[in-house]
């Protein structure tokens, strides 16, 4: 069972993170399209519209391959993780339910409607389809990101025979955690989304083809994504790093490499971790930050690695180290890009400034890498345990599934993603080569 | 509260197999009753807008198992490991099929896509009612509550068991017969032309042969599995089930018989029926069993003991009272918006 262990966590962690490529998009879009298809409500406004139209093609291919990927998630649960299923299913059971009846049932009978139905509905009744799926797709979010925090930082149940047993449900619902992970990873998609349509927007603005929709695209990419990425870091993303800081010091120090406790500790910009000799080469520090940021004074104390037993260290430094520094990384760069291109587009110069579209269109794929890394961050600091300070990951998989068969499926997995991953780029590029159209003028492009 | 959980499980499965049913067997007889584009877009138009959400009532199954019986959800899903990850690539790959296959207006493009379809649909088809047939059989559970199954040992339904052997075979087969009758009867239904000609034609036939293996699978079921075999005699949930689906079969034949007897909306919703019957009937005979042991029958997982806390079952079912009857609006609101015919929608409109 022990090296079966590897590919358990190969294998939840590559189909994760293959299907949170799509989820990333489509909870962004959810919220942009129906601001599009409000904005299209108004006399005049049917350029919105138009735009609204061509997001939502998007969305729908988008959405097929996340609802496909993500069935194997909600399975592996029980194929993959069955100790930790029988231990925590009595908790955890709850939100995994819950998002099926509330947000699975919601999502998949309107998005058919969302996509073909526009016609049939007419303008309000579509426009209140795309609020149904925002709520679907939000939910959703929540029921997932609740059910993690429950993992992270486990609240309102009783140990009880070997088993996890449901004590308050208020507390399990409104973890602490929770909230501040759902708002950080709501944001975080928001980004997403934001960067996909302005790099759309500035890629057809660059290209010289459908001027007014890619003036629209860039001007709701950039509002709203400089409003994500900053409320991505702050205060979203502060939260969560006090959270941490609090009931995970040890995922803390890791992240952060720090080896020592020491008062007034720093925050690392740059650095590599040498694990083995307990050390942070070549770094590149601003003093005293790191305790600001988790405790909110340059004096106070953040513990390093050498208050804790080595077997309760992440047992992946290295990894969540970079991780966590891609992310916070990359969420600044974003913050800078999103408010240059604000600052072009509020003196109406955007769409001629090239080198600025050209940010924007090279920018578009990194969000999705800081929304892996962050849950990286996550998914490593919470090492090694799968449900925190209770049950560890070794103790969690399935007792009677071998490594052979789960390697097995997991090279399944990466074959039938590979062919996914080609599908979908030739059916996203010609949806891009197509463009945005009036209505009636869109169909199936030969 | 255990015995109105295993209800409330047993409820969503038969959702799932009533309404993913008629998908599914729509699927398994996609080739045969559509041939050209055209058609088969009739096809796909009579089960677009529903198919996702009757899928969901899958996963809405596996979220009961795990708010309230997670042991059971354990022991069975790692216990046919690779038997269920097959099924899911098969649901990845058909559910990818209907969504990209309107994409594309090129010929090739779409007989690809109408081959991965109706081949996933029987598939699937085969797998939920050779799951069926291993959980009455029973599987070779241990003390620790856990179980690996072969994929086949000797084909003999004794132990050592594997996945497939005769009994399980033919509770596969019956079920691609019932399930390609239930989504025949829906084409029917929904589709006009040579579609519903043909679907009709496939529906009655597979819906008499269904009638035909009916009494052999049950009494095959009551050779493997004796316990289940003496249930059915002292248990009246069981007849009333049994009562419930010869009515809808009779009554699905009968309707979908040529000519001016057709009326293929009544022959759906007697195949519903029967489809329905036979669920409460299996679930009510196999009570309080949930994983039955092929060998000690005392190592065999009950509703008692699998069942989680009660506050988590009390807690569970506030929430569940909600959301169910939002789920059965959502799926009403669609049948009143989808009424009537299912028109292969314009290029680029529709499925």
């Amino acid at each position: 069972v022990t090296d079966a262990l590897v590919w358990h966590r190969f294998q939840f962690a590559f189909t994760i993170v293959y299907h949170y490529l799509f989820p990333q998009l489509t909870m962004g879009l959810a919220l942009l399209i129906p601001i599009m298809k409000w904005l299209g409500l108004r006399p005049g406004g049917e350029a919105w519209n138009d735009a609204a139209r061509f997001w939502i093609r998007i969305f729908g291919l988008n959405f097929a391959m996340g609802v496909a990927t993500g069935i194997p998630m909600e399975f592996q649960f029980g194929t993959n993780w069955a100790a930790f299923s029988r231990f925590a299913g009595g908790v955890i059971g709850q939100t995994l339910a819950m998002e099926g009846m509330f947000a699975f049932f919601l999502e998949s009978s309107f998005l058919a409607l969302l996509v073909w139905g526009e016609k049939r509905l007419g303008p309000r009744r579509h426009f209140l389809v795309s609020l149904a799926l925002f709520a679907g797709s939000w939910l959703s979010g929540y029921f997932i990101v609740c059910t993690n925090a429950f993992m992270q930082h486990p609240v309102g149940h009783e140990l009880v025979d070997g088993t996890l047993r449901l004590a308050d449900f208020g507390a399990f619902l409104l973890n602490p955690w929770a909230i501040a992970q759902y708002l950080h990873t709501m944001t975080a998609a928001v980004v997403t989304g934001a960067f996909v349509v302005a790099g759309v927007g500035a890629f057809y603005a660059l290209s010289g083809r459908f001027p007014k929709p890619a003036a629209l695209f860039l001007r709701v990419g950039v509002i709203a994504g400089l409003l994500a990425s900053v409320a991505a870091a702050f205060p979203t993303g502060d939260w969560q790093a006090k959270l941490v800081a609090r009931h995970q010091p040890v995922a803390l120090a890791a992240m952060e490499g720090r080896f020592v406790t020491e008062a007034g500790a720093p925050l690392t910009l740059m650095g590599q971790p040498d694990v083995a000799g307990r050390r942070l080469d070549n770094p590149i520090e601003m003093p005293g930050i790191l305790s600001i940021l988790a405790h909110g004074s340059t004096h106070e104390v953040v513990r390093g690695l050498d208050q804790f037993p080595v077997h309760d260290w992440p047992d992946n430094i290295e990894l969540l180290y970079y991780a966590f520094h891609i992310m916070a990384g990359l969420g600044t760069i974003f913050i800078a890009v999103m408010a240059g291109a604000a600052v072009l587009l509020a003196r109406g110069r955007l769409v001629t400034t090239r080198p600025m579209l050209w940010s924007l269109l090279l920018a578009a794929p990194f969000p999705y890498v800081a929304n892996i890394a962050g849950w990286m961050t996550a998914e490593l600091g919470r090492q090694p345990w799968l449900v925190y300070g209770i049950l560890r990951t070794a103790e969690g998989a399935s007792p009677t599934v071998h490594a052979g068969a789960t390697l097995f499926t997991l090279i399944g997995f990466c074959g039938l993603y590979a062919l996914l991953s080609v599908l979908f780029a030739a059916l996203v590029g010609r949806e891009l080569a197509h463009g945005p159209a009036p209505a009636g003028a869109i169909g199936t492009h030969r | 509260m255990i015995a109105l959980w295993f209800a409330i499980a047993s409820l969503t499965v038969t959702l799932y197999v009533v309404l993913d049913g008629f998908d599914l067997g729509a699927g398994a007889l996609h080739l045969f009753a559509a041939r050209t584009d055209a058609e088969r877009r009739q096809v796909l138009a009579a089960i677009g807008p529903f198919w996702d959400g009757n899928e969901v009532w899958l996963l809405a199954t596996g979220g009961i198992l795990f708010v309230a019986f997670p042991a059971v959800l354990a022991a069975a899903l790692s216990g046919f490991y690779l038997a269920i990850i097959m099924v899911v690539w098969c649901l990845i790959l058909r559910g990818i099929a209907i969504e990209f296959r309107s994409h594309v207006a090129d010929r090739l493009w779409r007989s690809a896509w109408d081959a991965v379809f109706a081949i996933a649909s029987t598939l699937l088809c085969v797998f939920l009612g050779a799951a069926l047939g291993n959980l009455l059989r029973g599987v070779p559970l241990d003390a620790s509550g856990y179980f690996a199954l072969t994929l086949f040992t000797d084909w003999s339904a004794r132990s050592p068991v594997g996945i497939l052997d005769w009994y399980t075979v033919l509770v596969g087969l019956f079920a691609l017969a019932a399930l390609a009758g239930h989504g025949g009867a829906w084409l029917a239904h929904r589709t006009t032309g040579s579609v519903q000609a043909r679907s009709r034609r496939l529906a009655r036939a597979l819906l008499t042969a269904v009638a035909a293996l009916w009494i052999p699978v049950t009494a095959a079921t009551g050779f493997v599995n004796r316990d289940f075999g003496r249930a059915l005699g002292a248990r009246p949930i069981v007849w009333i089930g049994g009562g419930i689906a010869l009515a809808g079969l009779v009554t699905a034949i009968r309707d979908l018989a040529p000519g001016r007897g057709m009326r293929p909306g009544r022959a759906f919703l007697g195949s519903c029926a029967f489809l329905s019957g036979l669920l409460i009937a299996t679930a009510a005979g196999s009570w309080p069993v949930m994983l039955r042991s092929v060998g000690d029958r005392t190592l065999s997982i009950t509703a008692p003991g699998a069942a989680a806390s009660p506050a988590g079952l009390r807690a569970a079912l506030g929430w569940w009272l909600l959301a169910f009857p939002l789920a059965i609006g959502y799926l009403v609101l669609l049948l009143r918006l989808h009424r009537g015919k299912a028109d292969a929608a314009a290029d680029g409109e529709g499925y």
